[in-house]
């Protein structure tokens, strides 16, 4: 059993997850936020892409279950001297790992890993393609915010055609009732609509009352600028979450967005700090969730 | 299938222990009872009742979920767990463990440890409603509700009306409990 | 005594499918019928007997990469496939762009003797694209058909001016047509599964613009041009239109154009990356319709063989290519409704044609060149082992219908089948 995409989970056994994720949340607040549950149990690390906030959110909620963290990045290492990915895996299992958290530049990577070493394998991001363990720590900061995603709505706003962690919110939030808007230009809309349980839209201004949840993503300022979008100044005037349009959102609405944040271009700096901008609830959720899926993993695996 | 007790034996039983309890602490002055999920928790509640009618005194009840501090998860696996809650701070206190049937002593033992992460009580104590024997670790009960002599290939079920609409502890002849 | 005797089976003849007995000796095909009756009996009771098919578009990766494969085994898959002649793509190490090395690929091609190994040339020289190779030198070693396989030719004026060229010296300009802009480092089709995978995908107009755009430059200087294993519906209709105008175009589909669409890519298995990618169920029909109908005339395998270890990667990361000698006649078979002429006009005689070659693609009769493919129609089976060195095919574990038997080359009996009678 691995997981690694949401698409493969129904919304019980999402819900489960996110019930065991809650519990978590109580864990993490004891004086001393650790159990025995995972003791003698080894996660293998493997991140292909530098990332430090997501590596060290696994890292935590192993930690939190007593388990033992081996931690492989590429750099300085066999890779640069050419071995493939399967070797390096397959070098790795060697090692004697539980379980291993991928995250990898191409999609599909993390399934490679699980069908090469058998072993359970966390996706911890692939390319564009998934990042499923924070589409669960984003679900949770919304359920534990309203209650339930049952009829809210939605909006993903920012570059999604490049974005894992808008596809795997997609699949999250709708298979657990919510409706899910995209806002953006159409360069950074998905390409075809046709597999997407969304609904689009262009302009901002035209939808931001309605939402429930502006989730932002990251606009990747490096790549921006170049081809996908005329000007970044361009981009704020018409998706920039602005004071302007903060004050536009129904009160009860909430701001999200998966961090890193750029202040001042998909968010303006005092929203960023807003009591609605549930930023770092989705930081500390991310570790229970993903201590939920390490223990529903591991906890009950007789062969482990 | 033999019924071993009823529910008026389970009341008295309850009620005898809640005076032990009251007793050699001074009147539950800085007691928590604390119930193991899931028959440990009703108990607890029942014997702060049983404390409170006769000490007009209202002990804090937590609940525990022993399920990350199992050592058989491999064998067993948990798919959910339950709300583990401790009103308030342990240390220092007489923490009474509350459960339904003490058998191995291994729910006893994660009990303990789980314990230990919330801090360091005075004294930690157990109470269960019946004690089958056949224990694999060194822990005794402090107080008990019914000694019930059992092989260990029979089952001992308690039946709660809160958890189980029904009220009473049988013994099946059927394979172990554990 | 002539060689053989191929008794039993039906010839595909100028009138059609005729049951009659095959004499081959002196590389010929001596007699058919009545006057046929001396040679090792070859049973073929139940097969069809037509030309040795013909392969328009195959890389063979010698010289330069011969751990994936080389001009032995690519012969001895190509046989095992009915194939007597294969067109060896120039994107070698170095890359065909002179007279010496194309006289290399066919000189091997006549050492290992399976079949007739015809070297291509590029356009470009080391296929980059910035000026033109050395068709002359080509051309005088033989070389027909012209092609940067692998990559466009993007420069306009830089494909004008090689279409001048080879026209002149009636030869063939062969496009891979991707413009590399609107391919934007793609992996996949750009679709409805590229847009769920998240990965980077090259949109069916990458392929249309640079068909529609070099269709006018074929016009212009009244070079043919062979569009290589269309992929998009709206190629074909560029290539159909083009027809009807008169312009000296023709065009190949790759087998697996015919029978997976871009649902496949859904596992990121790599067995179906290749470029063009595997487009939409309707791209799909489109071609099948095409081959059908022939506008497009022919189908070519885009054989392209990659080592184990280079395709078990993730998706993104690995080589482009399938390999499809051994599977093509099945796959052609499975996946259309073309009958058994059919077949062999758009995998044998008009490849054949276009290639310019003279001893294939000839419907059997007294003394014409004995390449033969005998095959049964009917066969079920499903493709493990190959003769290639490299196993890459979307093809392994499949089920297929239709099984080349027996290929003879120049007369000699150079495939058997293992299952076929003794």
């Amino acid at each position: 059993m691995s997981f690694l995409d949401i698409e493969g989970h129904d919304r019980t056994d999402l819900e489960a997850t996110l019930d065991l994720a809650d519990e978590f949340i109580e864990v993490l607040r004891r004086p001393i936020p650790r159990v025995p549950a995972l003791q003698g149990k080894t996660i293998a690390h493997i991140f292909y892409e530098a990332s430090t906030r997501t590596r060290l959110s696994f890292e935590r909620a192993a930690k939190a279950l007593s388990a033992d963290v081996m931690n492989f990045a590429p750099s300085g290492s066999s890779v640069s001297k050419g071995e493939s990915l399967k070797d390096t895996v397959l070098t790795l299992r060697a090692m004697g790992p539980d379980l291993m958290v991928v995250r990898h530049g191409a999609a599909g990577a993390p399934h490679r890993v699980a069908a090469w070493t058998g072993l359970p394998v966390i996706n911890a991001g692939d390319g564009a393609h998934q990042h499923p363990t924070q589409a669960l720590a984003d679900s949770l900061t919304i359920r534990t915010r309203f209650g339930k995603l049952d009829g809210l709505r939605v909006g993903i706003i920012g570059d999604i055609r490049h974005s894992r962690v808008a596809r795997s919110n997609v699949a999250a939030f709708t298979a657990l009732g919510a409706e899910v808007v995209l806002v953006a230009p159409r360069t950074l809309l998905p390409v075809s609509s046709a597999e997407w349980p969304v609904t689009m839209s262009e302009s901002l201004d035209e939808i931001i009352e309605d939402l429930d949840v502006v989730y932002l993503l990251r606009i990747q300022v490096e790549r921006g600028g170049a081809c996908v979008f005329p000007s970044l100044t361009e981009y704020v005037s018409r998706f920039g979450l602005t004071s302007r349009r903060f004050s536009a959102m129904n009160p009860e609405a909430v701001v999200m967005h998966p961090g890193p944040m750029n202040r001042g271009i998909e968010i303006a700096d005092s929203i960023a700090d807003d009591e609605r901008a549930l930023v770092l609830d989705q930081v500390s959720n991310g570790v229970a969730v993903r201590m939920a899926v390490l223990f529903r993993l591991l906890g009950g695996d007789r062969n482990g | 299938m033999p019924q071993v007790m009823d529910a008026s034996d389970i009341r008295r039983a309850l009620h005898r222990v809640a005076h032990e309890i009251t007793e050699q602490t001074e009147g539950a002055e800085g007691v928590v009872l604390v119930g193991i999920h899931t028959r440990g928790v009703p108990l607890a509640n029942r014997l702060r009742d049983a404390i409170g009618s006769f000490e007009e005194t209202w002990v804090p009840v937590g609940t525990l979920d022993i399920g990350l501090y199992r050592d058989d998860l491999a064998d067993r696996p948990v798919t959910n767990l339950a709300k583990t809650s401790l009103p308030v701070d342990i240390n220092d206190r007489t923490v009474v463990l509350v459960d339904d049937v003490l058998y191995t002593g291994r729910t006893v033992r994660a009990a303990l440890d789980a314990l230990t992460d919330f801090g360091r009580p005075a004294a930690v104590r157990l109470a269960v409603l019946v004690d089958r024997g056949h224990r694999q670790l060194p822990i005794r009960p402090d107080y008990v509700g019914k000694n019930l002599p059992t092989s260990a290939g029979e089952r001992v079920s308690v039946h709660l009306e809160d958890t189980d609409a029904e009220e009473g502890v049988w013994i099946y002849s059927d394979g172990g409990d554990r | 005594m002539a060689d053989y005797l191929l008794a039993g089976g039906s010839v595909l003849t100028r009138d059609g499918l005729v049951e009659a007995n095959v004499q081959v000796g002196n590389g010929t095909i001596e007699a058919i019928g009545a006057d046929a009756r001396s040679g090792e009996v070859i049973d073929c009771a139940g097969l069809i007997i037509g030309p040795g098919l013909v392969d328009l578009h195959a890389h063979l990766r010698e010289p330069g990469q011969e751990w994936k494969e080389d001009i032995g085994s690519a012969s001895r898959a190509a046989v095992a496939g009915g194939f007597t002649a294969i067109l060896a793509m120039p994107n070698t190490a170095p890359p065909t762009d002179a007279g010496h090395l194309a006289r290399y690929i066919s000189d091997r091609g006549t050492e290992v003797g399976l079949c007739e190994i015809v070297p291509t040339g590029c356009i470009t020289k080391s296929m980059e694209g910035q000026r033109l190779a050395h068709l002359d030198e080509l051309s005088d070693a033989g070389v027909t058909v012209f092609t940067d396989d692998g990559a466009s030719v993007a420069d306009a004026g830089l494909l004008r001016r090689a279409m001048e060229y080879v026209a002149e010296r009636g030869g063939l300009i062969s496009q891979h047509a991707e413009d590399p802009g609107l391919a934007d480092g793609g992996h996949m089709h750009e679709g409805t599964v590229s847009s769920w995978l998240g990965m980077r995908a090259l949109p069916s107009e990458a392929e249309t613009t640079i068909v529609a755009r070099d269709l006018a430059l074929a016009e212009m200087t009244g070079c043919r041009y062979h569009v290589a294993h269309v992929s998009a519906a709206a190629t074909v209709g560029l290539i159909a239109a083009a027809k009807q105008n008169g312009l000296p175009v023709t065009a190949e589909v790759a087998p697996h154009h015919l029978f997976f669409t871009e649902e496949a890519v859904r596992t990121m298995n790599p067995v179906y990356k290749m470029y063009p990618p595997l487009r939409s169920e309707a791209d799909a029909e489109a071609m099948r319709a095409a081959l059908e109908s022939g506008v497009i005339d022919a189908v070519a395998t885009d054989h392209a063989p990659h080592a184990a270890h280079e395709k078990d990667v993730p998706f993104e990361e690995a080589p482009r290519g399938v390999i499809g000698l051994e599977t093509a006649f099945a796959a052609v078979r499975t996946s259309t409704r073309l009958d058994p002429a059919a077949i062999f006009d758009r995998m044998s005689v008009r490849p054949a044609r276009i290639a310019g070659l003279s001893r294939h693609g000839r419907i059997p009769a007294t003394g014409v060149a004995a390449n033969l493919a005998v095959v049964d129609m009917d066969e079920q089976w499903t493709p493990t082992k190959f003769e290639s060195k490299s196993a890459n095919s979307p093809f392994a574990g499949v089920r297929l219908t239709g099984r080349p038997k027996y290929t003879f080359f120049e007369g000699a009996l150079v495939w058997r089948d293992q299952e076929a009678g003794q």
